[in-house]
């Protein structure tokens, strides 16, 4: 998905609302039912299916083992993705997490002037990647960009000509763009905290910091495993705003998972190795989402206490 | 007392400074898209048009940009209108029938969906489309977005559906109500506010979408807006006003809709992911 990634967090079972009936109602899912499955569940099928060939694209597609998988598990540039990918994942939740926690827990008082800020904190989230990367590739251009219009010379670097700098552009832009939308969620979650609990603490002379790190913080805990699957699980996928800012580059320097895997699949038309790297990225997915539910100490129920 | 304003003078600052990194490239565009080729590299970036010109704008749309804009709309309304559709109806049906261990497993297989990443099944889907023969149109775009709308969609418009009173439910059914008829007179305009919301927030992802478009379309004829920005990149290269006016063009779009929609979006998402 583009612009807000959906949650890879399994969600507990719905109470029993009707009786035992309801067979009556199944045809009322067929149509979502059959879509889902052509597009979504055939495909999540297929890619390990296509994984255990070496389909280039035009050719026939024929089984071949575990060539691709060889292939893949051997290429050098497999371990510098995950590299580049959990980095850019690490350093980016580093980043949004305190940031959001901290504007959201500001904007969660009714104060009218907050609602405003918010409001514009949104619309970040509202443009495409492709936009933004475009946005911000001229703003950062060392002669014409955003140094000299701040008379700030030492802004004047070559953001996206540098491997580490274009790393730190990345990281910078993703929180850019998704800060607004875990703010919200913090937001949220804080005005959810009973108001008791602050009084009660305010009597035992509580003041704002011991507040915040003795109710707020641990109040949150089952939002923050909620927010922090969400940035990871969209790092791992991130695409559109790598491959329009900088393709990977410089050299391959912000090549990650995702756009390792579009290189080798569309690119270099290896679609057997590529469909590698997509179950390599489902896995890489899964994994990080169960151990963050894990490290939240809570198993199923973590989605309805979060947020 | 003076802990508490000093924690809340932080979050003060913090936020007005992130206000004007949030504000400060989204000026930078709009002013930049009125400013003429030749004024752009001689003054500050940051400085407003000193002769404000409508010619990027122009030039953006002399060279198809209303094809794409089209492009999106179709692209946008032909996947939400059939996803939210669908999802709605399957949505009743789960929590209608919540008994029953088909609609439960139904249930789980949409809630499991939640965690496919499209990027990772990109290329069966692209074997799908291309063996289907829909290869470059806008409807290789469209099938997958509805797919990839529905677990999302089924999760909040359920979790809205299952607030409406059972009571209300049971006093239809008496009046000889059919779950068909029970579905458009009583759950549709009670899951108004739900459906709002699942309607802006797919449309969101749908409009913006970047790999779907890129990897199943190839003529420019196809191209959506994500994707035809991306080319006039390529082609404007130097030409940085141009770039600048066809990111607004782009955009302005979705922040007219996201300022008639904000209140029932911002509230919608906040219920979605709390339930």
């Amino acid at each position: 998905m583009t612009t807000l990634a959906p949650p890879a967090v399994r969600v507990s079972e719905p109470t029993v609302t009707g009786g035992g009936r309801g067979g009556g109602l199944i045809w009322m899912t067929l149509p979502a039912l059959l879509i889902f499955t052509a597009f979504g569940v055939v495909p999540l099928l297929g890619v390990l299916a296509l994984s255990f060939t070496t389909w280039n694209n035009v050719g026939p597609i024929q089984p071949s083992g575990l060539d691709s998988w060889t292939t893949v598990l051997r290429d050098p540039d497999l371990p510098h993705a995950l590299w580049v990918t959990f980095l850019i994942m690490g350093l980016s939740w580093l980043v949004q997490t305190p940031m959001s926690v901290l504007l959201g827990v500001f904007l969660a008082a009714r104060k009218r002037y907050r609602g405003f800020l918010a409001v514009l904190y949104f619309i970040p989230l509202l443009l495409s990647s492709a936009a933004i990367a475009i946005t911000y590739k001229a703003l950062l251009d060392p002669n014409f960009g955003i140094g000299n219009g701040l008379g700030l010379p030492w802004l004047n670097q070559d953001w996206l000509g540098d491997s580490t700098l274009a790393v730190g552009v990345v990281i910078f832009i993703v929180s850019w763009q998704y800060i607004p939308f875990h703010t919200l969620i913090y937001q949220g979650a804080v005005r959810s905290i009973p108001t008791s609990m602050y009084e009660a603490s305010l009597i035992d002379g509580a003041g704002r910091i011991r507040q915040f790190f003795s109710i707020t913080l641990p109040q949150l805990r089952y939002t923050i495993v909620t927010s922090s699957t969400l940035m990871v699980v969209g790092s791992l996928t991130l695409f559109d705003l790598i491959y329009v800012l900088t393709a990977g580059g410089p050299g391959d320097a912000t090549r990650a998972l995702a756009l390792e895997m579009y290189r080798t699949g569309f690119q270099a038309n290896l679609m057997g190795p590529a469909s590698a790297i997509a179950v390599i990225l489902v896995l890489v997915g899964l994994g990080l989402s169960q151990l963050l539910r894990r490290l939240g100490g809570r198993g199923d129920e973590s989605q309805q206490e979060g947020a | 007392m003076y802990k508490l304003l000093r924690l809340n003078w932080f979050g003060g600052a913090l936020a007005w400074v992130w206000l004007v990194i949030v504000m400060l490239p989204l000026y930078w565009v709009v002013i930049t898209s009125f400013k003429t080729r030749a004024t752009y590299f001689i003054t500050n970036t940051f400085a407003p048009p000193v002769d404000p010109t409508f010619d990027n704008y122009l030039t953006v749309i002399e060279s198809g940009f209303i094809r794409y804009f089209m492009n999106s709309m179709i692209v946008t309304a032909g996947a939400v209108i059939p996803a939210v559709a669908v999802s709605f109806m399957a949505s009743y049906a789960i929590v209608r029938g919540a008994g029953n261990r088909w609609l439960r497993s139904i249930n789980t297989l949409f809630l499991l969906g939640l965690a496919i990443p499209l990027q990772a099944v990109v290329i069966p889907i692209y074997l799908i489309i291309i063996r289907m023969q829909m290869y470059d149109t806008l409807a290789a775009i469209i099938m997958p977005s509805i797919a990839f709308a529905i677990p999302l969609s089924v999760l909040v418009l359920a979790n809205f559906i299952r607030d409406v009173p059972r009571e209300l439910f049971e006093s239809m059914r008496v009046d000889g109500a059919t779950e068909w008829g029970t579905l458009w007179r009583l759950a549709l305009p009670l899951t108004r506010p739900a459906l709002v919301t699942v309607v802006i927030y797919n449309a969101l992802s749908i409009w913006n979408g970047f790999i779907l478009p890129l990897v199943l379309t190839q003529s420019p004829d196809q191209r959506t807006m994500p994707l035809a920005l991306w080319t006039y990149e390529g082609e404007y290269g130097i030409n940085v006003p141009a770039i600048a006016a066809s990111v607004t063009l782009t955009t302005v779009p979705i922040v007219v809709a996201y300022a008639i929609g904000r209140r029932q979006l911002l509230s919608g998402l906040t219920a979605g992911f709390s339930k």
